[in-house]
């Protein structure tokens, strides 16, 4: 059968400094992109002469712009992951299937992100009508030339950010599921003290299920620690063949799947609820994603020694544990509440780095960094003997995507 | 847009879209909205309710459809307390409730609508709670959807 397991690895990383929203000015998200695209390649052992291909998502940089300006003697292949950082892992799987498929030979995947004059989440009243009318484009890149007729449904009804949105979903699991405050709470206080041995990480000071629970209460059941920071910056990583990844200058890490995907009718998701089908509603959207996954690299959620889970809000890593089989469907919180997650102690470590939540967010793209360095036996946080890493996107509009990267060993 | 929101009202979320851009898929729906009434889009091929209104059932891939009037009640399928306002001007209106309802007359499992819900308490409302859909006649082609606990 064909098949992208274990064909490629990632072969570099390289990111900018983590910075505090708009604290990167004044770099830019070009700079930023530049910047580390070439530390991902020094980290490699190669250059920019090696470098012939963009699998990008989010649309985080153009092509053209970034090979203009880096002087990329020629790209073979450029592709982008639609939708948002729910494709973030999958990029690397598109990047695997253009190499062993001999498209291209050397592929960036990257995030670069400045938050000065916007702000991901429509946190301006801008904002709010870009997210009130998203995700009704219907996939026409020249798009409809106006307000589509179905935003009309959703722009006035207070729905406006992604934390609105994923507190339907964190809401219908409580009512479920009987989970609580108490056992979501851990996923913020894990991270966090996971950042707090992590230099990187921008909030390493500790917080207590007290602070939790006596912080603002943004819209329930998400209070101020249930969020992602918000960052700027840049990360990079390489993929190249396996067979090559052997004679460069890192230890590879292999990428043995990466899919991505999801349930049609699960659709673009954020505020467009309206016909999820019941039994997946309150779900991250991965479950099918995470079957394909396993199947590909031939492992299951026991051999998994590390997990990086997207964290843009805390009760998303809860239901991702369901949906990539750490615990039962429905039995994420008291996974979480037996300390399954913790680092040094749980069964499953789970952002060793302090994730979006407490080490910085730029899309997903600083799991694929701490995976990378956990496989490399390079972490702040080092899981003893780490050879298999789990790495996903965000739960969010299609596709969303989860990996397996391992040791070569 | 700062200061376009008029005078709020706590826990009613402003219109602040105020034109409905309908094609003539969603103009059977605002035009009974008009007249306080909530139709729904029904594939008349399979039966499936779909909202908003789009070209093709998810179910049956049929395109015709027709526009039945249903009773204008449902019942929380989620929601959230909305308590920090996204825009300091849109402070007045927190703490306001907005979530998913799902529509009566629907098959049970059937359309449901992303909706604020008014005229309640906020800490008292639960997943499962009966609510009805009010309009609110913005302007001659708006009718802003909201529901409110349903009474009695």
């Amino acid at each position: 059968m064909n098949t992208i397991r274990d064909k490629c690895a990632i072969v570099g990383v390289g990111t900018t400094e983590y910075y505090k929203r708009g604290q990167s000015y004044p770099e830019t998200e070009l700079s930023m992109a530049c910047t580390a695209i070439l530390a991902a390649l020094d980290d490699a052992g190669l250059t920019i002469n090696d470098l012939d291909g963009f699998s990008i998502y989010s649309s985080s940089c153009d092509p053209a712009t970034v090979g203009a300006e880096l002087g990329v003697p020629e790209i073979r292949w450029a592709t982008t992951t639609t939708s948002g950082g729910g494709g973030c892992v999958g990029a690397l799987g598109v990047a695997a299937s253009a190499i062993e498929t001999g498209q291209a030979t050397t592929i960036v995947s990257l995030m670069t992100l400045q938050q000065l004059n916007r702000r991901l989440g429509g946190s301006a009243v801008g904002g709010m009508m870009m997210f009130a009318m998203m995700s009704d484009g219907g996939g026409s890149p020249y798009g409809g030339g106006g307000v589509p007729p179905s935003a009309a449904f959703t722009a006035n009804n207070g729905l406006l950010s992604p934390g609105h949105s994923f507190a339907q979903i964190t809401n219908r699991h409580m009512h479920l599921y009987g989970t609580t405050r108490e056992q979501i709470a851990e996923v913020a206080l894990s991270s966090r003290k996971n950042a707090g041995t992590n230099p990187r990480a921008l909030r390493p000071e500790p917080i207590t299920i007290d602070d939790y629970f006596n912080a603002r209460m943004i819209n329930d059941p998400l209070c101020l620690f249930d969020y992602t920071m918000e960052s700027d910056g840049a990360v990079a990583v390489i993929t190249t063949s396996t067979e090559r990844a052997r004679n460069l200058k890192q230890p590879p890490v292999l990428i043995s799947a990466a899919s991505h995907g999801g349930t049609g009718r699960w659709g673009p998701a954020l505020f467009r609820y309206f016909q999820t089908p019941d039994e997946y509603f309150a779900t991250s959207g991965h479950r099918p994603v995470a079957k394909r996954m396993y199947e590909m690299a031939g492992v299951g959620p026991s051999d998994v020694d590390v997990a990086l889970l997207y964290d843009h809000f805390a009760p998303m890593v809860m239901i991702q544990l369901e949906d990539y089989g750490f615990c039962p469907i429905g039995e994420g919180g008291p996974f979480l509440a037996d300390g399954n997650i913790r680092y040094g102690t749980g069964s499953i470590p789970v952002n060793t780095h302090g994730g979006n939540l407490s080490e910085a967010y730029i899309i997903g793209m600083t799991h694929v960094r701490e995976a990378v360095e956990q496989l490399r036996g390079t972490a702040a946080n080092q899981v003893e003997g780490a050879e298999v890493a789990l790495v996903t996107g965000g739960p969010a509009g299609l596709p969303v995507s989860g990996a397996i990267l391992r040791k070569d060993v | 847009m700062a200061g376009d929101f008029g005078n709020l009202e706590r826990g009613k979320f402003p219109t602040i879209l105020k034109e409905t851009h309908a094609d003539s898929l969603t103009q059977p729906f605002w035009d009974a909205a008009k007249e306080d009434r909530l139709v729904c889009q029904h594939c008349t091929n399979c039966g499936t309710f779909r909202m908003p209104p789009s070209p093709f059932c998810f179910n049956c891939q049929s395109r015709d459809h027709d526009y039945p009037e249903l009773p204008g009640t449902g019942t929380v399928y989620s929601f959230t307390v909305v308590r920090h306002p996204l825009h300091p001007d849109l402070a007045e209106c927190c703490p306001y409730v907005s979530g998913v309802v799902e529509l009566d007359g629907t098959q049970g499992a059937g359309a449901r609508m992303l909706v604020n819900i008014i005229d309640c308490d906020p800490d008292a409302v639960r997943i499962g709670d009966k609510v009805e859909i009010v309009f609110e006649h913005v302007t001659e082609e708006m009718s802003t959807p909201r529901f409110r606990p349903l009474s009695g």
